[in-house]
């Protein structure tokens, strides 16, 4: 189910690097120098007290925010200004903290919505039910259901997203992203707002999307015992700054992480 | 095609090769994956089955070897019978939601050489009792999704045991495949299943291919079950009535077994198959009124009108209708036309269009579930069985269904009961007894092959049909030696709404009484309409017009114990309405909700003493426990009402009297 590759990006190569990126609004920084690196075939996680600055870090890299300094390179092109549409076509797919889904869509639309990227034909050959538009629809609804049935969302698939409940649209949400046959999955706190349960589930779904499919993933995530169990790398935003980087344990003995959870006067 | 081509076939593989030629086309078992329906005919059955077959034989299954199977109803693990079944292994479905101790039991109790499993989630479950395992030697999945980390030397996919199978082909067993299958005869065992047991361990109930299939062919005789039903398998495999009905039933009558695409979207399945015969607990139909019932309230009110209009037709007619009895013109024409409006959409929601006959089975179902689904034209029967007895012991024959009753011993089945009550039975269909246990096969089957089936009952002379009234251990007799069964009346009571709960006591009394509980959410809506004032559980109970109501309900139960032989001597003489609602956290209830007579009996002494000595009220007070863990006490003044008896209605004297 991966997207081909255009780039030959070994596993544990550097897949994005984002370099000495800085973004504020209007006075306020948002995110000073930051650089750090994403290898293929990871799962790596941005954490942080609320207003770290965390979100925007996501927002940079998908092209939602132009950062004003600072370079983001993915699969080894480098660029300082990228569009969201463009990220996209390259193979970098997110979520979004407050669930971003057509509610009044079906979860099968919305997943199929998430195909449109890859659709070749125009609005021209879509339009007719015949011709080379229905087979390659076919062909999308194939791969949509890959993800409904390893997502185990068969039973929901014909409900408007709105009427789920909220643990279900996260699932959803999730298999919008992955629609797109993403290299880089960006989860934005996967977790939030869930139970136990619910959560011990996304973490399951988390790992096997890394070990099916060889996605890589990014995800920003408060509860510390989740970032541990899942990630191998973690690397800390404070205020905008980037105050560690490295494996859960390292970062979790670091003073200045500490030091931030714990809320020492600055 | 009817059975009577197959007499001769006396185990599932050799049925397999014959309906493999004689329906090679026509389908034999479906799965809906990644949103499609997939059929494979008798034919691909048996191409799926033969390499499977041969690659188990590869790792080493040999004849009399247990194979274990654990998993959700999928194509493949009914294969895996089938496949194990011709090299003469024994398959053992285990319930797939068994905790991992529970499943080592099992697993260790039968000595399973394989277990083929749906997914990860079992293989984990497996690896993690392995040490206590010796004689498991390989595990195989069905579902490959995050295995493919795991240490693959015990470990193989279903897929690769088929390909070892096929690249097999030149060798003695691939040559002799079909020949290994001759050598399968009627009493060798079929299966072990074990029951859940909810005492003590598990037991292995060893069938025949003898016994699974003549009652299968009973069974399908009984219903005119032909090659063209469809049936959907949800029901766990490991239970009896899924392994007689989507297994044995189908591989004799050759009909098409649907498996769902996950067990969340069962109802959506069923819809769109349209099953023709189909099996469920009472719950099941209970959900289905409930949810129907919340719905029409949401309805806009034209709907709403018509649905209530032509409900109150179906449960005037629909019954008499399907009952084929005499129903004057009028009412055909208005139950055609709602059929049409109202019967027709439902059950087409139900997935009951195409439905010929349905079962219930398991527990007593509430009578206004059963005659809501029949009046709307559902052919909803019940019947009695066990795993002992390879599931049919009695059903209802179509035109006498009753709310109340199993019914009728099946075809070639003998039933009697026991001068204790207990209702025992012989038939082609009993077990050959519990595996590795001698000492409980002798407890439960006598030596001329009668089964004690631990359930107490009469047979109701009005209808003829068995009726089964408790477990007999609970069954107690009055002083005047008349049987007294608890959870009999309990039922009865509790099938009125407005009861939440009912605790019967008269074993080793004179009389029966009953300590009731209201149900809150009913009364309390009945009270909201008609204006009274409430404040709490108590206040509602002493109501003077609740008890009214009560008193109208309990003496509706006695009227219809009149009616029933032996139980007409058990009416229930005096009741009262306990001032507290009964509690799991007080110990009254079990935390699977059942009643503890005796704790109860202990717990409020006085009101026991009061039900018996005559006094009119008491006042009681009772220590409670809240959710917080905190105690208090309720404090109150119970009435104690006076029922009349009906006298009993013998159906011999009346007939006599007439």
């Amino acid at each position: 189910m991966r997207a081909p590759s255009t780039a030959d990006i070994a596993a544990g190569d550097v897949l994005l690097s984002a370099e000495g990126i800085s973004l504020a609004f209007g006075g306020v920084k948002a995110l000073s120098n930051v650089s750090f690196d994403i290898r293929k075939g990871e799962i790596r996680a941005i954490i942080g007290p609320n207003g770290a600055g965390k979100t925007s870090m996501l927002n940079v890299i998908n092209g939602f925010y132009q950062p004003d300094a600072g370079t983001i390179t993915f699969k080894r092109e480098t660029r300082t200004r990228m569009r969201t549409h463009e990220a996209a076509e390259f193979g970098i797919a997110r979520t979004f903290q407050n669930v971003a889904l057509f509610k009044g869509m079906t979860t099968l639309d919305n997943l199929m919505a998430g195909r449109t990227l890859r659709m070749r034909r125009g609005v021209f050959w879509q339009a007719l039910w015949f011709g080379p538009a229905l087979k390659e629809a076919i062909e999308h609804r194939r791969r949509v259901e890959e993800i409904i049935d390893f997502l185990e969302i068969q039973h929901i698939r014909k409900i408007p997203v709105g009427k789920l409940p909220y643990g279900l649209q996260k699932r959803v949400d999730l298999g919008r992203a992955l629609a797109t046959e993403p290299e880089l999955l960006l989860l934005d706190e996967p977790m939030a707002g869930m139970n136990l349960e619910e959560k011990e589930d996304m973490s399951r779904f988390i790992i096997d999307i890394h070990d099916q499919f060889g996605t890589t993933v990014a995800l920003i995530e408060h509860d510390m015992g989740v970032v541990m169990d899942l990630s191998g790398r973690v690397v800390v935003l404070d205020y905008g700054k980037k105050i560690a980087d490295g494996t859960p344990a390292e970062v979790q003995r670091n003073q200045a992480v500490i030091d931030a959870y714990l809320g020492i006067s600055h | 095609m009817g059975a009577d081509t197959t007499l001769h076939v006396d185990t599932f593989p050799k049925l397999l090769l014959i309906n493999a030629v004689r329906r090679g086309d026509r389908p034999a078992m479906r799965e809906k994956e990644f949103g499609i329906w997939n059929a494979w005919t008798w034919a691909q059955v048996l191409d799926e089955v033969r390499p499977f077959s041969i690659g188990l034989s590869e790792l080493g299954v040999k004849r009399d070897d247990k194979v274990a199977i654990v998993g959700a109803n999928r194509p493949r693990l009914y294969w895996t019978m089938c496949a194990a079944q011709a090299l003469g292994a024994i398959p053992v479905p285990v319930y797939q939601d068994s905790v991992a101790d529970e499943m080592a039991y099992v697993l260790a109790h039968a000595g399973a050489k394989v277990a083929v499993v749906e997914n990860q989630e079992q293989i984990d479950k497996i690896l993690s009792i392995a040490d206590r395992l010796p004689s498991l030697s390989h595990l195989i999945y069905d579902e490959e999704r995050g295995l493919r980390g795991y240490d693959h030397s015990r470990l193989k996919s279903f897929a690769d045991v088929q390909a070892m199978g096929r690249a097999a082909s030149a060798k003695q067993i691939a040559l002799n495949w079909e020949k290994e299958i001759a050598r399968g005869k009627g009493s060798d065992i079929a299966v072990i299943l074990y029951t859940s047991g909810t005492t003590g361990s598990p037991k292995g109930v060893m069938l025949t291919y003898e016994s699974t299939i003549v009652s299968s062919r009973n069974a399908n005789a009984f219903d005119n079950l032909t090659e063209n039903e469809e049936v959907i398998a949800y029901l766990p495999m490991a239970w009896v009535g899924d392994h007689i009905f989507s297994y044995a039933q189908s591989y004799v009558a050759g009909f098409c077994v649907n498996c769902p695409e996950s067990p969340e979207t069962v109802a959506e399945d069923r819809r769109e198959i349209g099953t023709t015969y189909a099996f469920a607990p009472p719950r099941i139909y209970e959900n289905l009124l409930t949810a129907t019932m919340v719905r029409m309230e949401d309805a806009g009110a034209v709907k709403r009108g018509m649905f209530h209009y032509f409900i109150g037709v179906a449960r005037r007619w629909g019954e008499k209708i399907l009952n084929r009895e005499p129903v004057p013109l009028h009412a055909r024409l208005l139950y055609a036309l709602g059929e049409i409006l109202v019967y027709g959409p439902l059950k087409n929601r139900y997935g009951a269009s195409r439905l010929r006959v349905a079962y219930t089975a398991g527990e007593a179902i509430g009578p206004e579930i059963f005659r809501f689904h029949r009046s709307l034209g559902v052919n909803l029967k019940q019947l009695y069985g066990q795993t002992e007895a390879s599931v049919y012991i009695t059903a209802q024959p179509d035109g006498e269904i009753y709310a109340d009753t199993v019914g009728k011993p099946n075809i070639d089945v003998e039933v009697k009961v026991a001068d204790n009550g207990e209702v025992l039975f012989r038939s082609p269909g009993v077990f050959v007894g519990y595996y590795k246990d001698p000492e409980k096969t002798a407890e439960t089957k006598t030596a001329d092959g009668w089964v004690h089936t631990g359930d107490a009952g009469f047979v109701d002379p009005k209808t003829g049909h068995l009726k089964i009234i408790d477990r007999v251990k609970d069954v107690g007799r009055l002083k005047n030696g008349t049987l007294f069964a608890p959870k009999y009346i309990e039922n009865k009571l509790k099938f009125y709404p407005n009861i939440k709960e009912a605790v019967a006591f008269g074993d080793k009394r004179d009389f029966v009484t009953v300590m009731l509980n209201i149900d809150l959410v009913a009364v309390g809506s009945w009270a909201e309409r008609n204006n009274v004032v409430y404040g709490s559980y108590q206040e509602l109970a002493a109501n003077s017009q609740v008890c009214e109501m009560l008193v109208a309900h309990v003496d509706e139960v006695n009227r219809s114990l009149a009616q029933e032989g032996p139980m007409a001597g058990a009416q229930i003489k005096r009741f009262l309405i306990l001032h507290k609602e009964l509690d799991a956290d007080d110990g009254e209830l079990t935390r699977t909700m059942k009643v503890r007579r005796s704790f109860i009996a202990e717990r409020y002494g006085p009101l026991a003493t009061a039900l018996y000595d005559g006094s009119k009220e008491l006042d009681i007070a009772t220590e409670v426990t809240f959710e917080d863990g905190r105690k208090g006490t309720i404090s109150g003044r119970v009435k104690i009402l006076d029922m009349k008896a009906y006298p009993a209605m013998q159906a011999g004297a009346l007939e006599k009297a007439a």
